[in-house]
């Protein structure tokens, strides 16, 4: 089975979960910009958290599959298209072979996920499939995927669920509030005032952003111990204020080690926000201390799980005789789709 | 040593032993690091050594940012340091050609012949500090001070896995191609990254590392052998 990418955008790559446990060898997890948002478009098809998907950045794209698929679109609002039908996104749809599938523009989001029942079988590389574009690594080739490219896909679960978000469901309970951080590990670096600076002003998204950093406007952030140390760790969501003292926060694929002095990291459940806000946006930031941050990790770590643990069976409709047919043919399937014959 | 403690978010804790590069901070962050390999502690996910500092990646739902710096507090105080057996290698290196292409200015600028700034070279012992930057990228330290040079105003844009470099008072084995603003003395025939290979990397953090010339008809012939699967990039036997 595979599906082939007909034409995309100029950011469409495989992603699963991400690497761990090699940063000691210098490989960052790389993995989704939106970890909830992938993890919930595998779940409304069936698959479990590990299975690799697409992540696409502003444009999804059209694709075709040589088999019938299920296929769930999650990350932002776009028009999502099946031949000439449309359909709404954080739902599990089925689309025959032959048929398009046409995924828009993401409004008010960044990055989307295209989910595939049973995930896109690449192999793995270092214990995972996700692409590191920056050293091309895993993925397909270590590359983006452009058209033509013909991704192989795993075989879908034996019992093909077809699941749907009620609008009600959000992988975060802050939506719309501050992006929290907790100060270090160099704030040591920066006065008081400059560090004040980072909660009572504003700052915008910029243009500079890519799945290794985001590069933000706002007041300038001199380090009055300088904007050079010798190099530690990074991880994701860490704020690196570069000699030029505009900030940068790091992403999916940053660097293991940086020699820029880190004056605040964004919490956890905070950094898939930052991702997908749209280039321009403005906001605050605000400061929490490290074991409210781990509070919140844990409290969103359960929200996300209850949520995917209560998604809804899409509703049943009028049997179809295809579906009463294939109760003949095939155990098993429970995908409403296939009873009602709608898709 | 007393390290102090930085969270970096809240899934990582940052141990820091100096602000500097130092050799005794650089064995404390590799033991502590160790000490979590020898008793790994559930919760902990990843331990990243640097120059100066142990990185520690954690699963809050597991394990709480302040239990963890208790543990290590604890830990400290029995840390053996003493003679830690490093592995030792001793990497081939085809000096100057078209990848060494700074060897011939940068003796000159040293005032010695290429023959003197190669034996310079290749008879330091060079400590592993740490891996980052890139996938299997080793910073060495212990670079001979005749050698400190600083890094090109401009950086180049394609430099070849292997090649050997040199950039302020620390020197690299290079894993993978790309920009650079080093200074390249030589090629090595080993690769630091290979995915393909049962162990992708080839060094770690603590190792200790010399150069030995070869010509560049052996390091070609060594390029070879390692192509064909000849797993011949190896330490020295360990006592």
């Amino acid at each position: 089975m595979t599906l082939e990418v007909i034409s995309t955008g100029p950011m469409l790559s495989i992603q699963d979960q991400g690497r761990s446990g090699l940063r000691h060898f210098g490989v960052s997890a790389a993995g989704p910009m939106d970890a909830p948002s992938l993890a919930l478009a595998n779940a409304l098809c069936g698959n479990s958290t590990t299975a690799a998907g697409l992540e696409f950045a502003g444009v999804g794209g059209r694709f075709r599959a040589d088999h019938p698929i299920h296929f769930a679109v999650t990350g932002g609002d776009c028009e999502i298209k099946v031949g000439d039908r449309l359909r709404p996104t954080r739902e599990c749809h089925r689309l025959e072979p032959g048929e398009d599938l046409q995924i828009g523009f993401l409004r008010g989001a960044t990055w989307g996920y295209l989910a595939i029942a049973g995930g896109i079988d690449v192999p793995e590389v270092l214990n995972a499939r996700a692409t590191h574009l920056r050293f091309g690594l895993g993925g397909h080739e270590g590359r983006v995927l452009k058209a033509g490219d013909r991704l192989p896909l795993g075989p879908p679960p034996e019992e093909q669920t077809c699941l749907r978000a009620l609008p009600s469901m959000s992988g975060s309970s802050h939506r719309d509030g501050p992006i929290r951080i907790v100060l270090g590990p160099q704030d040591g670096y920066f006065s008081d005032y400059v560090k004040a600076r980072l909660t009572e002003e504003a700052f915008t998204i910029t243009p500079k952003r890519d799945r290794m950093a985001t590069v933000l406007e706002g007041p300038p952030l001199p380090a009055e111990r300088g904007h050079d140390i010798v190099s530690d760790g990074t991880i994701a969501g860490a704020i690196q204020v570069p000699g030029s003292g505009q900030p940068m926060v790091l992403m999916a694929e940053a660097q293991t080690t940086g020699g820029y002095p880190k004056i605040a990291t964004v919490i956890s459940s905070d950094l898939p926000r930052l991702a997908q806000m749209v280039t321009g946006t403005q906001f605050r930031f605000a400061v929490v201390d490290r074991d409210a941050a781990e509070e919140i990790a844990i409290e969103e770590a359960a929200r996300l799980d209850r949520m995917l643990r209560n998604l809804a069976v899409k509703a049943d409709r009028v049997l179809s005789s295809d579906y009463l047919l294939s109760c003949d043919l095939i155990g098993g399937f429970s995908c409403p789709e296939q009873i009602t014959g709608d898709d | 040593m007393k390290p102090t403690f930085h969270p970096l978010g809240d899934r990582a804790l940052v141990v820091e032993f100096s602000e500097e590069v130092d050799v005794a901070a650089n064995d404390h962050v590799i033991a502590l690091g160790a000490s979590f390999q020898a008793t790994p502690v559930s919760g902990v996910t990843e331990v990243v050594p640097t120059y100066r500092s142990l990185q520690i990646l954690y699963d809050p739902i597991q394990l709480r940012g302040a239990a963890l710096e208790a543990e290590i507090r604890s830990r400290l105080t029995s840390i053996e340091l003493t003679e830690r057996p490093a592995r030792r290698w001793r990497v081939p290196v085809a000096y100057g050609g078209e990848i060494g292409l700074d060897l011939e200015e940068l003796a000159e600028m040293k005032g010695m012949t290429t023959a003197e700034l190669i034996e310079l070279h290749s008879s330091a012992e060079y400590r592993v500090f740490m891996i980052g930057f890139a996938p299997g990228f080793a910073y060495l330290g212990g670079v001979p001070k005749a050698l400190h040079t600083p890094r090109l105003p401009q950086p180049r844009q394609a430099i070849p896995a292997g090649a050997i470099g040199l950039g302020g008072q620390q020197a690299s084995i290079n894993s993978v191609p790309g920009p650079s603003g080093w200074r390249f003395l030589g090629w090595t025939p080993w690769r630091a990254f290979d995915p393909n290979r049962p162990r992708p990397f080839l060094f770690e953090a603590g190792d200790r590392v010399k150069f030995m010339p070869v010509s560049i008809e052996e390091a070609r012939e060594i390029a070879k052998r390692i192509a064909a699967g000849e797993d011949i990039a190896r330490p020295d036997d360990t006592p």
